[in-house]
């Protein structure tokens, strides 16, 4: 299953850092963040999808704490 | 300006004020050193406390070498130092110039969002009894009947039941060009109704809407990503612990081989706290992504539509185009090219007979032949036609015997005939068992194909055409449109071993485009380095393959996808280029101590700028 969702970043390289860190889960078959148009996209397989979904968010808020998610 | 933005602004506006207050009282108050501290402790809290708490966070999370823990270290660092109002005044600065560059951004993302803002915000749902009521296009189901006001955007495809416009579809195709709508036609989402109201039977939902498609392509582009941006997110996370490594040697290394006491430590610390001001790398990264993203955007406006920033860079480096003939380069629609009355006959006559003759058939010959005369056709005129397969139609026209059909045909009434030799279908007609003459009836080539050939030809491109076509129609056309290369008679299959062995004869380093109408292509659109559809205006199935969509057929804009792919990589690379050079003098500068803290960071936020104003310049577009 792949999800788009509406987040809010502040900064380019911390939009990378997530991106990079949120990949490295396990479970994520594709994860892609654009910081242009704050979008965040997570691929992974329908059964597990809300866990790594909770994951992803979590690894993201620990790089940057100013991570927002509109889920 | 965002809730957080205006947040932002107070924060600086009211540390900027405790700053002067406490700069004032230590000048002229005399103060203890650490009552000194303490009063600009205050507005170096205020503004600072979000950073360090990030940089904090960022060392707990094992995160360190961001931007904020840079800051962190080094404003720290100068108020360690005694440089108590220099502490505060960098960090205040660092302040001002993460909510320009957050401010830029967001204006520089919204222009371009406006740029794509094709979006319908409602729809006219006409009720039973008549009247209008104002729904969410995504209320609207398949059947339900829609009103168009003159001015407004046209929410959901359909068709036109009632009423007679002219669309705008200037925001799907760049063309400024009106379309002409009436009872019967199709209109699709997003064009705005010029000046008539239009009762629309509505054909497709929200979601499988026109419109909802290419929002959803155009949105899902910045998630595709460019060599070259993933290359300056690479950079960066080995750039920045490079830095402060730097950074840290310039602090201990020359005090320890210089010796000496305090105040050369001091002087040196200072210069590794400037050093890693300069180095903060956040304008690096951000440039690559916005001039990537104005290209895209700047692109769409131009009805040009690109699925990502890779593609993009692509397109950049194509040195050979492929492209299919029919739809493409032609029309695909056949007229009446040429008429050869025998001798005897006016060429008026030939056409009319002929189109007389050919009034009852359905064949798209027989349509081409109406469609060109001019004269009107009485069917009372024509009596006892017969459709003989294969070979074309007998008739009486106006009681004199005539046969219209292919050489068959005239071979088939034993009649001697001048054969044709031109490039497409020639009818022969024959009245009264004698030859009366042929006409050539011929796929049409687009207005703008011959120059659009010349601009690529121009640019160093090989073009190449591919074609089912008969070998004599597309040798025809490449000598036409001056096309380099041109192989015919092709089968689905044989395009694509044919696009095979082109991938493999292309120079290195550069890529191979297709260009088809979508139809047909979805195996070669999607082989080539680079898929290019166009006319896609209404069809999904090219949407869907291709990788660059042209919204309408026009082949030129080709040429003007490519300028400005071009463009968009001169000012990534422009930007990498300035951004890493000021950044290299400063760094260096930094170390030798001819740059302070201030100029470092007035070198971030510059540099920021510049690179943000130059991506920017994509939105202008490239010269037609």
């Amino acid at each position: 299953m792949t999800k788009k969702f509406n987040i809010e970043v502040d900064c380019a390289n911390c939009a990378a850092k997530i991106e990079d860190a949120i990949k490295k889960l396990p479970g994520v078959t594709r994860a892609t963040i654009s910081f242009m148009s704050q979008k965040m996209l997570l691929e992974a397989a329908d059964a597990e999808f809300d866990t790594v979904l909770q994951a992803a968010v979590k690894t993201a808020k620990k790089v940057e704490p100013d991570f927002e998610i509109t889920l | 300006m965002t809730k957080k933005q205006k947040k932002t602004m107070y924060r600086i506006l009211v540390a900027a004020v405790l700053t002067l207050a406490a700069a004032l009282l230590t000048h002229f108050v005399a103060l203890p050193p650490l009552a000194q501290l303490g009063c600009f402790l205050v507005p170096y809290l205020v503004i600072g406390h979000d950073v360090l708490r990030k940089a904090v966070l960022g060392v707990v999370h094992g995160e360190v070498f961001d931007e904020n823990f840079l800051m962190a270290v080094a404003t720290v660092g100068a108020m360690v130092l005694g440089e108590y109002a220099e502490g505060v005044a960098v960090m205040l600065f660092y302040q001002v110039g993460e909510l320009f560059q957050s401010y830029a951004v967001g204006k520089s993302r919204r222009s371009i969002s406006d740029l794509m803002d094709i979006r319908p915000d409602f729809a006219n749902l006409e009720n039973a009894d008549g009247s209008l009521r104002q729904v969410d296009p995504e209320e609207v189901a398949v059947g339900q009947v829609i009103v168009v006001r003159p001015g407004e955007r046209v929410p959901l495809d359909g068709t036109v039941l009632a009423g007679r416009s002219t669309l705008n579809t200037s925001a799907l195709t760049g063309e400024s060009k009106p379309r002409s709508v009436a009872a019967g036609s199709e209109v699709i989402s997003g064009c705005i109704n010029n000046d008539g109201l239009l009762k629309v039977t509505v054909s497709k939902g929200y979601g499988e809407s026109t419109v909802a498609k290419i929002l959803d392509l155009v949105e899902n582009s910045s998630l595709k990503k460019a060599k070259a941006e993933n290359f300056i997110t690479k950079f960066a996370r080995y750039y920045t612990p490079a830095v402060c490594v730097g950074a840290l040697a310039l602090a201990v290394l020359p005090p320890l081989v210089l010796g000496g006491g305090w105040p050369v430590w001091s002087t040196w610390v200072a210069r590794a706290l400037t050093f890693l001001v300069i180095s903060c790398p956040c304008a690096l990264v951000i440039s690559i992504p916005l001039s990537f993203f104005g290209g895209i955007g700047g692109a769409s406006r131009s009805g040009i539509l690109v699925k990502g920033g890779n593609y993009l860079e692509a397109l950049a480096e194509t040195k050979t185009i492929v492209f299919d003939k029919t739809g493409t380069l032609t029309k695909g629609v056949f007229a009446v090219s040429e008429l050869t009355p025998a001798p005897g006959f006016a060429e008026g006559e030939l056409l009319e007979i002929a189109a007389l003759a050919e009034s009852y058939s359905s064949h798209p010959i027989s349509k081409s032949l109406r469609d060109a005369c001019t004269a009107p056709l009485d069917a009372k005129r024509v009596a006892g036609v017969q459709e003989i397969a294969g070979h074309g139609v007998e008739a009486q026209v106006d009681g004199r015997a005539v046969a219209v059909g292919n050489a068959r045909m005239m071979a088939r009434h034993n009649i001697t005939f001048t054969p044709a030799n031109g490039a497409g279908t020639v009818v022969y007609l024959a009245v009264d068992g004698k030859f009366a003459g042929s006409i050539l009836i011929a796929d049409q080539l687009k207005p703008t194909a011959k120059s659009a050939m010349a601009a690529l030809k121009e640019q160093g491109i090989r073009t190449v055409m591919l074609t089912g076509d008969a070998a004599p129609v597309a040798e025809a056309v490449a000598a036409t449109l001056g096309i380099d290369e041109v192989h015919a008679e092709l089968l689905p299959a044989d395009k694509v071993s044919w696009l095979e062995r082109l991938l493999a004869q292309k120079p290195p380093k550069t890529n191979l485009a297709f260009t088809g109408d979508g139809i047909n292509d979805a195996p070669v659109l999607t082989r080539a380095d680079i898929g290019i559809a166009m006319g896609a205006l209404g069809s999904d199935a090219a949407i869907e393959a291709a990788d660059v969509v042209l919204m309408d057929d026009d082949p030129a804009k080709i040429g003007l996808a490519m300028r400005i792919a071009r463009k968009c990589m001169g000012i990534v690379y422009q930007n990498i280029v300035l951004a890493l050079g000021i950044k290299a003098v400063c760094l260096v500068l930094g170390a030798l101590g001819i740059a302070n803290m201030w100029w470092a960071v007035f070198a971030d936020v510059g540099v920021m700028i510049l690179a943000v104003l130059n991506a920017t310049r994509m939105l202008g577009g490239v010269k037609k």
